[in-house]
């Protein structure tokens, strides 16, 4: 079937989205979930296993508490309550990725529930409601060899990596959002975006979308105004914040599509093509899979003792949106300043470059101007980029020290970058530093004086404008490393002429 | 039969310690005579002679260099092949396992290697503890010493049978349903199931988690405490093993082992008094409790009301757990994989693995446990067995608030024939009626002989407070300085 899609707009003046976020976050524990073996990304294929994580007869599994606290830690965060007795649930489903063809999750009795997370969007304030926090332990990977597509249908072979399984995964669930009308893909990228932010100042996880540590999956309906919310599909496959927007988009205007048709909405796990935009279906669950949950034999039921949680909470650190509130105004930025600076993602960068002792000002136009431009260039974050916000605050030093101009100072940067060592180092291994020797700096003037005796006669006459072709004399020959200022005053002072 | 294989695991280990024996010639022993009576009983599936011997000789040395040795240091001991073995084929009874070797030891197989006990190999069960007959093992039965046309219990009838038929003085079992103490009670010999908890179930083969118990078996109380101690304790790799030390399983039995119960009150549960109980059994139990009485026991009458729901709340608890424990032997990792041609999808070749890997008994438990389970039914079945449950536990608190232990028959009936019971489920699982509610429950049980009926062993069942085992043992060893041990017709 063939349609053209309606216009966005067209969709948005006629239908009311509901959103839903499910975003499962690898936490960065040192060991699993059940067992010691250790989390490290990467690695040969089932190297990091034993027989917990292989789920082999007669293993057990016992809970990483490391991982409980960063669960409730999460929680707390977002404004959820703990509850003071949890159980682990079983998930029962076969599937060769999945060890033990269960999987240790929780179901009717969360560690966190009841929540939620501000975020702005267009400079207004969206309170997304936060269904639950769960715990539980991620599958392994499988690898489908010898079919065209890599899917398992028509591969000769499937390979099956269980390095990842048993990785403690946190599951967090919004509540359905409905309300954010034309703006649903904008709140949709907001909220992971913060989310994402807030779990990384929690320090729990390094919340990578690329490398899949943060994984998101994206529940969309559409319904007519006033009547009930429609059927919801869920996409799957968004691997990073631009596509959280793109599938929310993609998959309301499919809806609106399928329902102006006279069609109906299926209810399916769809997936996300990054390079098309566009969603195609997955399985249907239409005919529920019944993963029979009951609680977990295997496991105690978690208590987490209330003082225990009570220091957690109080040890939390700054969340990002108010940290940002206090920076904008510490740093005397505008909403839009601000708003520029937290997209470059240099939020963290420039504290720490202003921590450092830079101004704030300094700081900001070197991570927003030359840094960012290299990094966009290159196509690199911006705290990959090889400069350290202590290596940026040195640099400004040096400029307010007079021994670099902003012009060297750019040079010396790219020296840093290169790896050539510390700004010092690598103006003084360039050769870079400004001439501010004034015996050095004289001898370059009366050179130039020497070598073109007919300016210097117009300067004396009078005509200090002319004095200019002595400055560039002078630049050229201390190679740019003078401050030109200075060299104007000198060679006005060697002419005998007032400036 | 040689001396060495009459006698205790105590008497073993004094006569290892003391240089009379050497633990080679008690390991020799007891090979010789597996290999003299096994194929007629069948109650190994592995004979690890050579590991055996070299544990054997390994205590030698270490005596011989003055090394201090343990309690049962030198004595042999069959383990159910229950629990995995490093390197030892482990196969749950079951063709899904054949010739899967594991990578790892058991908890208690390690500390049983630590104690200096001698693995003489594993023993024969009913396919993942499901059974109470041994007839279930996808390897065949085991024979009852007794009467070898009998069957010697189950699950565990292997480690029942290897210990009357003198292949060993000691061997492990595990219990989740009666699976240690029903096949004691029909072979003669003492089996106990620790307090839930009270035993590491890291490396046993899970059928049902929340009340699988591994415990030790052995021919006289004595031996069944030193090999609970050798065994029990805090695992940290169990969650739910209990971080308490093991309660004074040896003293209580050298204290019971005096014959003297003055101020121990014994509660006969009135639920269990008559029911189901074949009327030969019901006579001997009658004569132990008038022989409890007379060492200075105090016996009355306890109302347990709920134990009457605890075979059907049992068989939905189970079975529901058991669906999910077995859904990890699918032939991608480990053991049998059937039909993986080429061509069959990964589906089909999980499914054709599933149904050759699995005997009868095991597929009818995963389908009852997954109907139990599911959506819509969850409430009406696994729940409410789960509702029945703390009702019993409540029933059992009750009582003991007014008793130290109960006591009941352990099982119904005496050992019957082979064949007997196979083709009616209902009927095998009346086996486990007496024994089922303290699984359910989770306190420790023990079953000691107490007589014969029409020549075949009578068990008597001691049931205690959670973690209050010693008191099992206690009143267990009382019994048994009173009615002696049972030796079984020669083979």
């Amino acid at each position: 079937m063939t349609t053209t899609l309606p216009s966005y707009d067209d969709v948005v003046a006629r239908y009311e989205p509901v959103i839903g976020l499910e975003t499962h976050v690898e936490l960065g524990t040192r060991t699993k979930m059940f067992c010691g073996c250790p989390t490290d990304f990467g690695g040969e294929p089932n190297t990091r296993v034993c027989p917990v994580c292989l789920g082999l007869p007669g293993s057990l599994p016992v809970a990483n508490k490391a991982a409980v606290e960063a669960t409730i830690r999460i929680g707390l965060a977002l404004n959820c309550s703990i509850a003071q007795w949890c159980r682990f649930a079983r998930k029962n489903y076969f599937y060769p990725d999945m060890p033990k063809n269960f999987q240790i999750s929780q179901y009717d009795e969360p560690l966190c529930v009841d929540g939620y997370l501000d975020v702005e969007v267009n400079g207004e304030t969206v309170r997304i409601g936060i269904e639950r926090v769960h715990l539980e332990e991620d599958t392994g990977k499988t690898l489908h060899v010898g079919g065209a597509t890599g899917r398992i249908h028509g591969a000769t072979e499937s390979l099956v990596d269980y390095n990842r399984a048993g990785i403690p995964l946190v599951e967090i669930v919004t509540k359905p959002i409905p309300g954010a009308g034309a703006l649903a893909p904008e709140v949709a990228r907001a909220y992971v975006t913060e989310l994402r932010d807030v779990i990384r100042s929690l320090g729990v996880s390094d919340v990578r979308m690329e490398e899949g540590s943060l994984r998101c999956d994206v529940n969309t309906s559409l319904n007519l105004p006033g009547e009930e919310w429609g059927t919801r599909t869920e996409t799957k496959n968004v691997n990073s914040l631009r596509s959280v927007e793109r599938a929310v988009r993609s998959e309301m205007l499919r809806q609106a599509s399928v329902l102006d048709a006279g069609g109906r909405i299926t209810q399916e796990t769809r997936h996300f093509h990054e390079d098309t935009g566009d969603t195609t279906p997955g399985r249907s669950k239409e005919t529920a899979t019944d993963y029979r949950y009951f609680p977990e034999p295997d496991l105690v039921p978690l208590a987490p003792d209330p003082a225990w949680v009570a220091e957690l909470k109080a040890a939390l650190p700054e969340l990002p949106r108010l940290r940002r509130r206090r920076l904008q105004q510490e740093w005397g930025l505008s909403d839009l300043d601000m708003q520029s600076v937290v997209n470059a993602g240099a939020v963290e960068l420039i504290e720490a470059t202003v921590a450092a002792g830079a101004s704030p000002a300094a700081a900001r136009k070197w991570w927003l101007g030359e840094l960012s431009r290299r990094a966009n260039e290159t196509g690199v974050e911006l705290a990959d980029i090889g400069a350290t916000p202590a290596q940026v605050a040195e640099l400004q030093s040096l400029v307010d020290a007079g021994k670099l101009t902003d012009k060297l100072a750019r040079t010396v940067l790219e020296g840093v970058v290169a790896g050539e060592g510390s700004p010092t180092e690598v103006m003084t291994n360039r050769n870079l530093e400004v001439v501010s020797d004034t015996g050095a700096l004289t001898a370059a003037v009366d050179e130039a004086i020497a070598a073109n005796p007919d300016i210097a006669e117009k300067v004396r006459s009078g005509k200090v404008a002319a004095a200019g072709a002595l400055v560039g004399a002078v630049m050229k020959s201390t190679r740019g490393q003078a401050d030109a200022k200075s060299v104007r005053e000198l060679i006005l002072e060697r002419l005998g002429v007032q400036g | 039969m040689s001396d060495l294989t009459t006698k205790t695991a105590a008497e073993i280990a004094a006569l290892v310690a003391g240089g009379e024996a050497s633990a080679v010639e008690v390991t020799q022993a007891h090979l010789d005579r597996i290999a003299a009576v096994d194929d007629r009983v069948h109650a190994f599936l592995h004979v690890d002679a050579e590991g055996a011997l070299a544990a054997a000789r390994a205590v030698d040395e270490r005596r011989a260099a003055g090394e201090a040795l343990g309690p049962l240091a030198g004595v042999p001991v069959a383990v159910k092949d229950v629990l995995t073995t490093k390197g030892v084929p482990t196969t749950v009874g079951s063709k899904i396992l054949e010739g899967w070797r594991p990578p790892y030891d058991a908890t208690i197989v390690e500390r049983l290697r630590a104690a200096g006990t001698v693995m003489l190999g594993k023993t024969n069960m009913d396919e993942f503890a499901m059974g109470s007959s041994t007839e279930y093992s996808a390897y065949g039965p085991t024979r009852n010493p007794w009467d070898l046309d009998r069957i010697p219990g189950g699950s565990g009838g292997g480690s029942a049978a290897a210990l009357a038929a003198y292949e060993a003085p000691l061997a492990i079992g595990s219990d989740t349903g009666g699976s240690i103490r029903q096949p004691g009670a029909v072979t003669g010999t003492v089996g106990a199931k620790p307090t839930y908890g009270g035993t590491s179930r890291y490396g046993l083969v899970a059928f049902s988690s929340s009340l699988d118990t591994p415990g030790p078996c052995a021919r006289t109380v004595l031996d069944a405490a030193l090999l609970h101690e050798a065994i029990g304790g805090h695992d940290p790799r169990d969650s739910t093993s209990i971080p308490q030390p093991v309660p004074d399983v040896v003293a209580a039995a050298k204290l019971g082992a005096t014959g003297d119960l003055t101020g121990v009150r014994l509660g006969i549960v009135t639920e269990f008094a008559g029911e189901g109980a074949e009327p030969g059994v019901l006579a001997v139990f009658r004569e132990a409790v008038d022989t409890l009485t007379k060492l200075g026991a105090e016996i009355v009458e306890v109302s347990c009301p709920h134990f009457t729901y605890a075979l059907p709340a049992y068989y939905l608890i189970a079975p529901s757990e058991c669906s999910s424990n077995l859904a990890r032997f699918d032939g991608v990792r480990f053991g049998l994989r059937v039909g993986d041609d080429g061509n069959r999808s990964l589906e089909e070749v999980m499914s054709l693995t599933r149904e050759a890997g699995f005997g009868p008994e095991v597929k009818r438990r995963i389908m009852i446990g997954t109907y139990a389970l599911s959506s819509g039914y969850y409430d009406a079945y696994y729940g409410q067995a789960q509702k029945v449950r703390t009702l019993i536990s409540r029933d059992f608190t009750a009582a003991f608030a007014q008793v130290d232990a109960l006591i009941s028959p352990t099982t119904p009936f005496v050992a019957f024939p082979i064949g007997a019971r196979t083709s009616d489920p209902y009927q095998m699982y009346l086996a486990d009626l007496f024994t089922i509610p303290t699984n359910l429950y989770g306190g420790p049980g023990i079953s000691v002989p107490c007589g014969l009926s029409d020549g075949l062993p009578v068990g008597l069942q001691v049931m205690a407070p959670t973690m209050a085992d010693d008191r099992m043992y206690r009143v267990a060893a009382a019994l048994e300085s009173a009615v002696g041990t049972f030796t079984p017709p020669a083979l």
